[in-house]
């Protein structure tokens, strides 16, 4: 399984790498996001600080989907999808590597999103580790749900359009606790308030993970 | 190198139903073909001959009906399956952004196939060179089913499906994939083959079925010799070794079956033992 996700996340990254799709599409457009919430927020920069963290992580959910639709749509050109059934490779092992893939592109885009919370908004991070452990988990369960109901509407027509009403409301706790978090971490003193909201995101991102272990090969038979 | 006969054939379909939606790809289909046979698939268009070949592959469940492939159930024990079987279909399951020697790497890869064969299946298509280094969204039609069939070579399976082999191929490469073909006869490959232009592989076949409405209506004996027995050796990454696989030390690369694949003649596997028949109600 692990021998079969490190060559499925390598072939993905390395076709990410190559389109440079991420680079000219997702990062900008979370960027452009960025901008726009501040426009919308008005020049008062401390309203902006205040609201960083969830327009951070809103942000971030729309790049995350994406992300995903742009990792379904590689296997979905060329029967691509029916070659990589037809190699064999354990299906958990396509889920984690897929996952994974999705999962180190959403965290190069955090790191540019972060930058740009910083210098547009004005927010300082006051307790990092809150900052990074939101980050490092909210990744994990966005990729985890994305690339799940990624496969989930990856035979369908309709798929572009499915996958963002599929994703987002499932995607919701980790918006909630990712701004949470992020929100305590901004204000300092307050790491005891992050907490609560980070054990949400470890439960969560432990259902999806083994959620999509077990369900991404019949996922993908019936797709 | 010794080996002795399967105890089950490579491809064994026993009134075979399968469905798309509550569309019939195929309605009842009986086939029985040996290991090392070649058998020519003809019939008209929307007949069910793909159907069969993804049946076979384990792309296609069955409805209804009993389906053993190299003795596994084609459903239960589909990933077992899937990396002795290759199917070259009408997709050429190639990642446009990967280059040539980079979506060959990654089928090899992925099937648990030999790296070392790619230099060599690789050459035996022609690509080579700058090629190889190519996108493969730069690649023409033809170019990209002489990589699908550079996959194939390479990774070497036991059952080749093969669906409109010849199609968009020049004449070179069709050359090359009948002496390609025969290679694989001669080394004990089961090889089924699907295509419309039947004068490009009577000769390469022992016999043909016809497959109409989704049911095997006919059959007739070809030119071509069939082995019907696995002489199969062990997997080899530098050529094939002893017995009838002789005239293959010339090719460059490919061995009798991927490493880490097990040979047709190996016993029982992994949870089913060799030849046993999944029964769909």
């Amino acid at each position: 399984m692990w021998r079969d996700s490190l060559l499925v996340a390598g072939k993905d990254l390395r076709i990410e790498a190559r389109s440079r799709v991420g680079l000219y599409q997702v990062a900008p457009f979370g960027v452009v996001a960025l901008v726009l919430f501040a426009f919308a927020l008005g020049p008062d920069r401390t309203q902006m600080a205040k609201g960083a963290p969830g327009l951070f992580w809103v942000a971030v959910l729309f790049c995350t989907v994406l992300a995903v639709q742009r990792s379904v749509s590689v296997e979905s050109v060329d029967g691509a999808r029916d070659g990589i059934r037809l190699s064999g490779l354990d299906p958990a092992g396509q889920f984690l590597g897929k996952a994974a893939a999705v999962a180190v592109q959403l965290i190069v885009l955090e790191v540019v999103l972060g930058i740009g919370v910083v210098l547009l908004y004005g927010a300082s991070i006051q307790v990092p580790w809150l900052i990074v452990a939101s980050c490092v988990l909210g990744t994990v369960g966005l990729a985890a749900t994305g690339t799940l109901y990624g496969a989930l509407s990856a035979g369908l027509r309709v798929r572009e359009t499915l996958l963002p009403f599929l994703f987002l409301p499932i995607a919701a706790p980790v918006l909630l606790a990712g701004t949470r978090v992020w929100q305590a971490g901004l204000a300092g003193g307050t790491e005891s308030y992050g907490s609560p909201w980070l054990r949400l995101l470890v439960v969560f991102d432990a259902i999806y993970v083994a959620l999509g272990i077990v369900v991404f090969g019949p996922i993908q038979e019936a797709a | 190198m010794a080996s002795e006969a399967p105890s089950h054939p490579a491809i064994l379909l026993h009134d075979a139903v399968a469905l798309s939606g509550r569309f019939p790809l195929l309605a009842g289909v009986d086939l029985e073909v040996a290991v090392g046979e070649t058998v020519l698939i003809e019939g008209p268009n929307g007949a069910g001959k793909t159907s069969l070949l993804r049946v076979c592959a384990g792309l296609v469940a069955l409805a209804s009906g009993e389906a053993s492939v190299l003795g596994l159930d084609p459903v239960r024990q589909r990933n077992q399956l899937r990396r002795r079987v290759g199917l070259l279909s009408h997709a050429s399951h190639l990642y446009d952004d990967l280059t040539v020697r980079e979506n060959v790497k990654f089928a090899v890869r992925a099937a648990g196939g030999d790296t070392d064969r790619i230099a060599g299946a690789c050459e035996r298509w022609g690509l080579a060179g700058r090629l190889l280094k190519t996108s493969a969204s730069k690649l023409s039609a033809g170019q990209r089913r002489r990589v699908a069939l550079a996959s194939l070579t390479a990774r070497w399976p036991e059952l080749w499906l093969l669906d409109e082999p010849h199609a968009g191929l020049d004449a070179s490469a069709r050359d090359t994939l009948d002496r390609l073909i025969g290679d694989a006869g001669a080394a004990g490959v089961t090889v089924l083959i699907a295509s419309h232009e039947t004068e490009f592989v009577e000769s390469l076949a022992a016999r043909a079925v016809t497959v109409t409405g989704g049911r095997i209506t006919g059959a007739r004996s070809l030119g071509a010799p069939s082995l019907g027995v696995p002489p199969l050796g062990p997997p080899s990454a530098g050529g094939l070794t002893g017995g009838p696989t002789d005239g293959l030390d010339a090719l460059p690369g490919p061995g009798p079956c991927s490493p880490g694949v097990a040979s047709p003649i190996a016993g029982p596997t992994a949870d089913r033992p060799a030849g046993e028949v999944a029964h769909v109600a």
